[in-house]
């Protein structure tokens, strides 16, 4: 029994892949981008930091996080990259994060900086929560511009949307709502909305692929993905609501007691450049640098100036809270409806 | 009765073999101690790990049972564990009837084509369980093919819950009563049959009592992995909120780890009471096939025959159908408004950056699990069931056993890198390579495997071993020369199960696969997350075939290798 065990410690030390490059130095990134995102993002990072190798741990934000911090005690990260400001500003006040303003920063708008010494975030992108409507599936509901008209008593049960707690997508909607309309009126709407709800789904695009695909009829989800599934040719518009939309954006960071530290700080000056802003500007529609415009076809017109003003460390702050109360009102009731 | 044979001390010049000194006893109890010492360090402690969270807050600093006090006091408490009892009452009462019919028709008859029907049954395990969620959204969601079935109730929700964790727990129900039936001393039958016996009652009296421990066995296998699962409540389950779910919740969606651990611990007591009937039911059991048994083989007989292969057609269609539409689905380019067929999703390059890697990453896992767990499974079953020393330490180790299939995936993950990843395990350097991901997975699937082994065992008479006592041979001779070979059906059987589950197995590795050591069903949820459902089904398949592959090749090494060993079976 000793010598199988033995033997097979072995098998495993071979089968685990050795290290590759004596030269370049490993740049563990942990990361909530989307798959297809990976490729190239390695590749301008390779290019910018070349004593770098990029490799990344990929997972939901939900999952990345859960992990960064079960991991806490003896992080494995080198730096995070492309992960929801509100999870940084969580790694931010447990002291997780290394202090580093990456070069360039000031060039960069406003909202994208980190507001607070000492600075430890660099913002990368913002991505809205929109309304995807499947104009075939309708049956007669009139297309919304508000969102009020998600109440007409035509969509019950024919809505989805991302669950606050799962999704960072979800969280920000409803910190979006209870911000523009205020506490009270905000609650107000989403209790009529949960009347129309058909699930809380675990993730920040998937409302809007059930959209697309008819299987719902309106998806609440991320603007970029409403965009991509109507270029895909799904029967959908994609809606900014008149009374603005909530936002949060995806941001980097150097991870404290990294083993890497110069290399982290280069590739965190990556992040500040108006090349990396270019290639942000691939998937996201809003981008860091002020001068870096690409928007995607059918994606919605106005969305800029439908963000609201939204204060992300409200966000961070009031989470527990906000899902707490929204937990009360609207899990309790999560029995089957239809 | 072979403890009095071994104590009988060893003349040294009657039988003279290579000097034994060291004692039977000792070896075993060492080997016990080992086994122990092993699942304490892959079982044990990483629960431990997670579960003293659960008297902790969120700051680590210790709080006693307050978690459990703000647990019970919401009210989505009640309604999950609710939910998650009735679903699991309802699947184990759908599936338990449904898979002793099945068993018994590929054991107890002479239906044709009963390998076709094994492995027909067995799809459900080949595939990651997302695929199913796909495949039933394929069948019976809002834009599936065969909508109408459900009469208006909507799939998200119980139906839907219900349906695809049948599914999922056929084959595993199935597979425990198979082994309970495969064993049996033909003698009784043909006793009973020459005595004019009527069929049920020999039904009643002798196939039953026989398969009993299988049955139970089986029905809290189905219950608990029902209660645990959380994939396919996810998936489908719409609104309709499960504990497995409420977990998954709380550690993903709030980072809130120690009500994470609370509704772990409440998933733990269906596996304590498991345990602990197992533990009853076993002491009534007696061995099946002793010395003198002579196996039994079924005669034709059109009317049994012919009822069982209509059942057993049904069921196996039932199961294999909507899988077959989700592969279709796969090759489909715009489900539902382009359904032109294409290979490009599976161009995974596309939609994952490291392409067709995590499959190979995946292949190397489910190698190394199949064959380092195995070893471990049988070798581990065999010390818990067949040695007389350290029954106290033998309980132990079997309890620890029996503790996997009672944790959620996500709760073994994260005790694993609470415990793996602390500064002070010198076993930290295992993090992060594939290694822990095959520690993992083997301690993941250890139950099923371990009662597969233990049903297999229980059925070969302690009469070997005591004549092998007397004989002076070694139990680990016995164990090479005889036990061994007698249950290699069930050892390969095991080993792909473990081979197959770690193939599709998400919930744990989430948490635990690198940057080199992403794995495929990690691939497919990265996929069905970005939307790509197409890939995702894709990926799925390839999995599936490579699965179903490792089966045929099973199959046929059973035929040809296995065939001659098993052959004293037959007359």
């Amino acid at each position: 029994m000793k010598s199988w065990f033995a033997s097979c410690l072995v098998a495993i030390s071979l089968a685990t892949p050795g290290i590759a490059y004596a030269q370049k130095t490993k740049v563990t990134i942990y990361t909530a981008l989307e798959n297809d995102q990976l490729g190239p993002f390695k590749a301008s990072i390779e290019k910018a930091v070349p004593e770098a190798e990029v490799v990344w741990v990929r997972d939901s934000t939900g999952v990345i996080t859960a992990r960064f911090l079960a991991e806490k005690d003896n992080p494995r990260a080198d730096m995070v990259i492309g992960l929801a400001a509100s999870s940084l500003l969580a790694f931010e006040k447990a002291g997780l994060l290394e202090t580093y303003k990456p070069a360039g920063v000031d060039k960069l708008k406003e909202p994208f900086r980190d507001p607070k010494e000492p600075y430890t975030w660099t913002g990368m992108d913002a991505y809205l929560g929109v309304v995807c409507f499947n104009t075939a599936e309708a049956k007669g509901v009139p297309v919304p511009s508000s969102w009020k008209d998600l109440l007409v008593p035509g969509l019950k049960g024919k809505i989805v949307m991302p669950h606050p707690a799962s999704s960072g997508t979800g969280y920000l909607m409803v910190a979006g709502w209870l911000q523009t309309m205020g506490e009270a009126e905000g609650w107000k709407f989403m209790d009529g909305l949960h009347e129309n709800i058909a699930a809380y789904l675990h993730s920040g695009s998937a409302p809007c692929v059930q959209a697309a695909r008819g299987e719902r009829v309106v998806g609440l989800a991320l603007d970029m993905r409403g965009a991509s599934e109507k270029t895909k040719g799904a029967p959908i518009e994609v809606i900014i609501p008149k009374e603005g939309v909530g936002w949060e954006m995806e941001a980097s960071a150097i991870v404290k007691g990294t083993k890497n530290l110069a290399i982290a700080k280069k590739v965190a000056d990556w992040g500040a450049t108006k090349e990396a802003s270019e290639l942000y500007s691939k998937t996201y529609a809003i981008v860091a640098a002020p001068d870096v415009k690409n928007t995607p076809p059918n994606y919605p017109a106005g969305a800029e100036a439908g963000m609201i003003k939204n204060d992300l460390s409200w966000m961070a702050e009031n989470r527990d809270r906000v899902l707490a109360e929204w937990s009360k009102r609207y899990e309790s009731k999560a029995a089957p409806k239809n | 009765m072979s403890d009095a044979v071994q104590e009988v001390p060893l003349t040294g010049s009657l039988v003279a073999p290579r000097p034994l000194r060291i004692g039977e006893r000792q070896v075993g109890a060492t080997l016990v101690l080992a086994l122990c010492a092993i699942l304490v360090l892959i079982i044990g402690l990483p629960l431990w790990a997670l579960l003293s969270k659960s008297v902790e807050n969120t700051e680590g600093h210790f709080v006693g049972l307050a978690n459990f006090v703000t647990y019970a006091t919401t009210p989505t408490l009640v309604a999950s564990l609710v939910n998650s009892l009735f679903v699991a009452a309802t699947t184990t009462a759908l599936v338990i009837p449904l898979a002793f019919a099945y068993a018994y028709a590929l054991c107890r008859s002479r239906i044709p084509g009963k390998g076709l029907f094994y492995a027909a049954a067995m799809v459900p395990v080949f595939a990651p369980s997302l695929l199913s969620g796909l495949a039933l959204i394929y069948v019976f969601g809002n834009q599936g093919l065969l909508k109408s079935w459900l009469m208006g109730a909507s799939l998200y929700g119980p139906v839907g819950v219900i349906a695809a964790e049948s599914l999922y727990c056929f084959p595993h129900a199935m597979l425990i009563m198979v082994t309970a039936l495969a064993l049996s001393d033909g003698r009784l039958r043909e006793a009973a049959e020459a005595l004019g016996t009527s069929r049920w009652r020999i039904f009643r009296t002798i196939t039953l009592p026989a398969a009993r421990y299988g049955v139970i066995s089986a029905s809290f296998v189905v219950f608990t992995l029902v209660i645990t699962d959380f994939g396919i409540p996810k998936v489908i389950g719409g609104q309709f909120s499960v504990l497995a779910t409420d977990a998954y919740r709380q550690v993903v969606g709030q980072q809130n780890f120690p009500m994470g651990a609370v509704v772990g611990i409440i998933l733990l007591v269906p596996a304590v009471i498991a345990f602990f009937i197992d533990r009853a039911a076993q002491k009534r059991q007696s061995a099946m096939l002793s010395a003198r048994a002579v196996p039994y083989s079924p005669k034709p007989e059109r009317r049994r025959d012919t009822v069982l292969l209509i059942l057993v057609s049904l069921v196996a269609f039932t199961i294999v159908a909507p899988y077959a539409i989700a592969v279709w689905g796969s090759f489909v380019r715009y489900w539902p408004y382009n359904l032109s067929l294409t290979l490009n999703n599976y161009d995974f390059s596309t939609v994952e950056p490291s392409g067709w890697e995590p499959y190979r990453n995946s292949l190397m896992l489910a190698g190394l699990t199949a064959i380092i767990g195995t070893t471990l499974i049988f070798c581990g079953a065999y010390l818990v069931e067949k040695l007389k020393a350290v029954p106290h330490l033998r309980a132990f180790a079997h309890f620890l056993a029996m503790l996997p299939m009672a944790v959620p995936g996500l709760v073994l993950g994260l005790g694993y890198v609470f415990f793996y990843n602390a500064i002070w395990n010198p076993l930290g350097f295992l993090y992060g390579t594939l290694a822990i991901l095959v520690i993992n997975t083997i301690a993941h699937f250890y139950t099923v495997g371990h009662i597969t082994a233990l049903t297999s065992l229980k059925q070969i008479d302690s009469e070997f071993e005591a004549v092998s006592a007397s004989l002076k041979v070694p139990f680990w001779t016995t164990f090479r020369r005889v036990t061994a070979p007698i249950c290699m059906p069930a050892i390969l059987d095991i080993a792909v199960y473990v081979f197959v589950n770690a193939m599709t197995t998400v919930s744990a590795v989430i948490f635990l696969y690198g940057a080199d050591t992403k794995l495929a069903s990690i691939a497919i949820v990265h996929m069905d997350e970005a939307g790509a459902v197409a890939s995702a089904a894709g990926m799925a398949t390839v999995i599936m075939l490579t699965a179903i592959a490792v089966k045929l090749l099973h199959i046929a090494l059973d035929r040809l290798v296995f065939g001659r060993l098993q052959r004293w079976r037959q007359r």
